[in-house]
């Protein structure tokens, strides 16, 4: 018998901490549009390269290019652009006025704008989107009322959510937006379960169910990519992978030599790897995977790469943990200077309108943030006590009764 | 009328509830072709179709899930898991998710789903499959807690727990499934045959959730019981000689607390029985109610018959099980003072 190696115990790291140069060796970026488009009607099993490229569609100058350009209208681009930049400009904002103390905590989706606004244009008003408390821009693209955001995060007298929820945590049912919660990947599942309601009552509608890189690896990921896996439940189940969980790398949540999408083969169904910061590609690949979650072929995993530009929240300092000047340098550039440029080429923008668009929407969010500093901040305002005791039943039973009367409510 | 033991009971509220409403649906381990390791589902799928009643993985976390987003979407979901010892991995989805989705939500979105699942012990099961773990779901707020201890209150009850906006964890007894069990494991099997509980009306009614039923009305002590201990705790009652009432609460949560406090004000002692284990059980909960509510009326300490505070054993069962012997020890306690 040879003699037996010393086991070591591996711990990845990142390629880069504060104080080292960034380093995105090793990160292959295909060019625009060399990925090849599988008909989206094919069979699963002929697609299991895709989750190891990267679908792209604009090139660096702008132009979408190949298979995988979207059929998609210049008013819808714009469309996506303004929901994309009042995304931006809202964080920008909210973020300065928790600084201030008129909230208790916010979280930017800065980088990450082009995923919930492109898939909210794509998809139907009738579908509905289970998503991460990084996904604004959906709201953004389906015009949600500013005053009921800024509500909500001051918690004021008319916060839709009567007081009850930590800021960024919305809900907007008439918006396709479910309820969010503070527990990462528990409403992956309820996506599946919602899409497998929809063709059990013979409907037309899909899900859209988000999940961070980072929570792929609890326990919910897998039942439900099961469950979709085994009933064919019309759903796209997303993975954004903007690299970071917090101060953990991605590396701590998938091995480096494969890729999140690729977790899709094992459950038998399509994975695509996008450009996250390509809103054509985006759309394009919303689109497919709608077009085969339409046609009863079941779900399809998109992994969209992307980088967390910002800190986690407003209670996070990434300088902590990551080089300084990692976000300016990431490979795939700013989703809204992308299309941006995009527009501008095929002649549909420029930068005077880009420059009125910015100034309409930074007075919008401006009037929308008066307004609701004239309800009430944090702590300057509150919906009645009496909407703690509501909610928890249909029909409040006697222990909420008694104890909103031992309150003196 | 059709005399019916628990588990017909249960089948036929299923039966009915997919009869007549299209929105709900059966799913879980073994449910659907097979109809259930304890057949409470037997020939659902194949009378009401494959989508109606069917097979899921084995992945409890996934089932509750799978259940709340459809519950979100319109539907009535009604899920099995196959022994409440395998709740825990759908504990989050139960406290996190179902029990919070209307409160946090405003209102938008709620979990009108059921969660079956066969509880108890006396079975031999050992660690696994004896567990009673309903004072884990009566500490959360938003779930409601279940549990019959007949046939008639089983199907009356399942019907309004599926009927309910609210998601209800539905607790079945195991050891009472075919016929109720004094405790006393060295006697003959019962059947449900001849039990007065056990005559089911054939169509749909319902028993109301929050109502406890007075099983056995009496003067001298109040025991309250659920499921499997309302049968050990009568048979105890009756070897005692002792006028006591017994109360077999039903519903865990929500409480019937003015049944209870009427009760104890009447005979002023009180002996709580279940079969969970005793620190922080819910019988925790009630000796607390009552001490609140009725402490110019006790005449003794409230008495607790419970559970070791150990892993429900094998080998040892009936020393663990709390039998009629150690019920009358704690009534005949309540007496002395």
């Amino acid at each position: 018998m040879p003699d037996k190696t010393r086991l070591q115990l591996y711990i990845p790291k990142p390629q880069a901490r504060p104080g080292e140069p960034v380093n995105f060796d090793g990160l292959v970026v295909p060019e625009a549009g060399s990925v090849r488009r599988p008909d989206p009607l094919g069979c699963e099993a002929d697609m299991r390269d895709m989750p190891f490229s990267l679908v792209r569609v604009l090139d660096e100058g702008g132009h979408a290019v190949g298979p995988w350009a979207p059929d998609v209208s210049p008013d819808l681009l714009r469309k996506g652009l303004r929901a994309m930049l009042q995304t931006r400009l809202f964080d920008d904002k909210l973020f300065r006025l928790q600084r201030q103390g008129k909230t208790s905590f916010y979280m930017k989706s800065t980088g990450e704008e082009a995923i919930g606004a492109a898939q909210s244009l794509m998809l139907g008003q009738g579908d509905m989107c289970f998503p991460t408390y990084r996904v604004l821009s959906w709201l953004m693209a389906r015009d949600y009322p500013l005053i009921n955001l800024v509500n909500q995060l001051f918690s004021n007298e008319k916060d839709p959510l009567k007081g009850r929820q930590l800021p960024v945590l919305y809900s907007a049912r008439d918006y396709g937006f479910y309820s969010l919660s503070g527990n990462l990947g528990s409403r992956f599942g309820h996506a599946v379960g919602w899409a497998m309601a929809s063709a059990y009552r013979n409907d037309d509608k899909i899900a859209l169910g988000y999940v961070g890189e980072g929570t792929t690896a609890e326990g919910d990921f897998h039942e439900a990519l099961t469950f979709a896996g085994v009933y064919h439940a019309p759903a796209i189940l997303c993975v954004t992978n903007n690299q970071w969980a917090i101060s953990t790398f991605a590396g701590i949540a998938n091995p480096r030599d494969t890729t999140f999408a690729a977790k899709a083969i094992g459950y038998g169904i399509p994975g695509l790897r996008v450009d996250g910061n390509d809103f054509l590609a985006v759309c394009a690949a919303t689109q497919w995977a709608a077009e085969r979650a339409h046609a009863n072929l079941g779900s399809t995993l998109i992994e969209f790469f992307t980088y967390r530009a910002a800190g986690h929240s407003t209670s996070d300092d990434p300088t902590k943990y990551r080089p300084v000047d990692e976000p300016v340098h990431w490979p795939l550039g700013d989703p809204i200077v992308r299309l941006k440029t995009h527009l501008i080429t095929i002649g549909e923008w420029d930068e005077a309108r880009h420059d009125a668009l910015t100034a309409e929407l930074t007075e919008e969010i401006n009037a929308a943030v008066r307004e609701g500093e004239a309800v009430g901040t944090l702590g300057k305002s509150k919906p009645p006590v009496a909407e703690m005791f509501e909610g928890v039943f249909k029909e409040p039973d006697w222990r909420v009764i008694e104890q909103r009367k031992e309150l003196g409510i | 009328m059709a005399s019916m033991n628990m588990i017909q009971a249960l089948n036929n509220a299923l039966d009915i509830t997919l009869a007549s409403d299209p929105d709900t649906l059966i799913f879980g381990e073994d449910v659907g072709y097979f109809g259930g390791v304890f057949r409470v589902t037997d020939k659902l799928q194949e009378k009401h179709g494959l989508t109606r009643c069917f097979d899921a993985p084995i992945s409890e976390g996934g089932i509750i899930a799978a259940a709340i987003g459809m519950g979100a979407y319109g539907l009535r979901p009604v899920v099995e898991i196959q022994f409440a010892d395998y709740i825990l991995p759908a504990y989050d989805q139960l406290v996190s998710e179902a029990a919070r989705l209307r409160y946090r939500s405003g209102g938008e979105f709620w979990a009108p789903l059921t969660v079956r699942s066969p509880y108890g012990g006396g079975i031999f099961g050992g660690q696994t499959h004896s567990q009673s773990p309903e004072a884990i779901f009566a500490h959360i707020t938003g779930l409601k807690t279940v549990i019959p201890s007949n046939p008639y209150d089983a199907k009356g009850l399942l019907i309004a727990a599926i009927e309910c906006d609210d998601p209800v964890v539905f607790l079945e007894p195991k050891r009472i499934y075919n016929g109720p069990f004094d405790g006393r494991p060295d006697q003959a099997m019962k059947t449900w045959a001849g039990h007065k509980d056990a005559e089911v009306p054939e169509g749909h009614y319902t028993v109301p959730l929050g109502k406890a039923a007075i099983t056995r009305p009496g003067s001298e002590v109040t025991v309250l019981a659920y499921g499997t201990m309302v049968h050990v705790a009568l048979s105890a009652i009756e070897e005692s000689g002792l006028d006591a009432e017994l109360i077999d609460l039903r519903s865990i949560v929500p409480l019937d607390i003015d049944t209870i406090v009427a009760s104890v004000k009447k005979t002023g002692r009180c002996v709580i029985v279940h079969e969970a284990s005793r620190f922080s059980g819910f019988g925790a909960e009630l000796s607390a109610l009552i001490q609140e509510r009725c402490f110019y009326h006790l005449k003794a300490p409230i008495g607790r018959v419970c559970g070791w505070d150990t892993p429900y054993p094998h080998a040892f069962e009936w020393d663990y099980f709390p039998g009629p012997a150690r019920i009358i020890r704690a009534l005949n306690s309540a007496m002395e003072n």
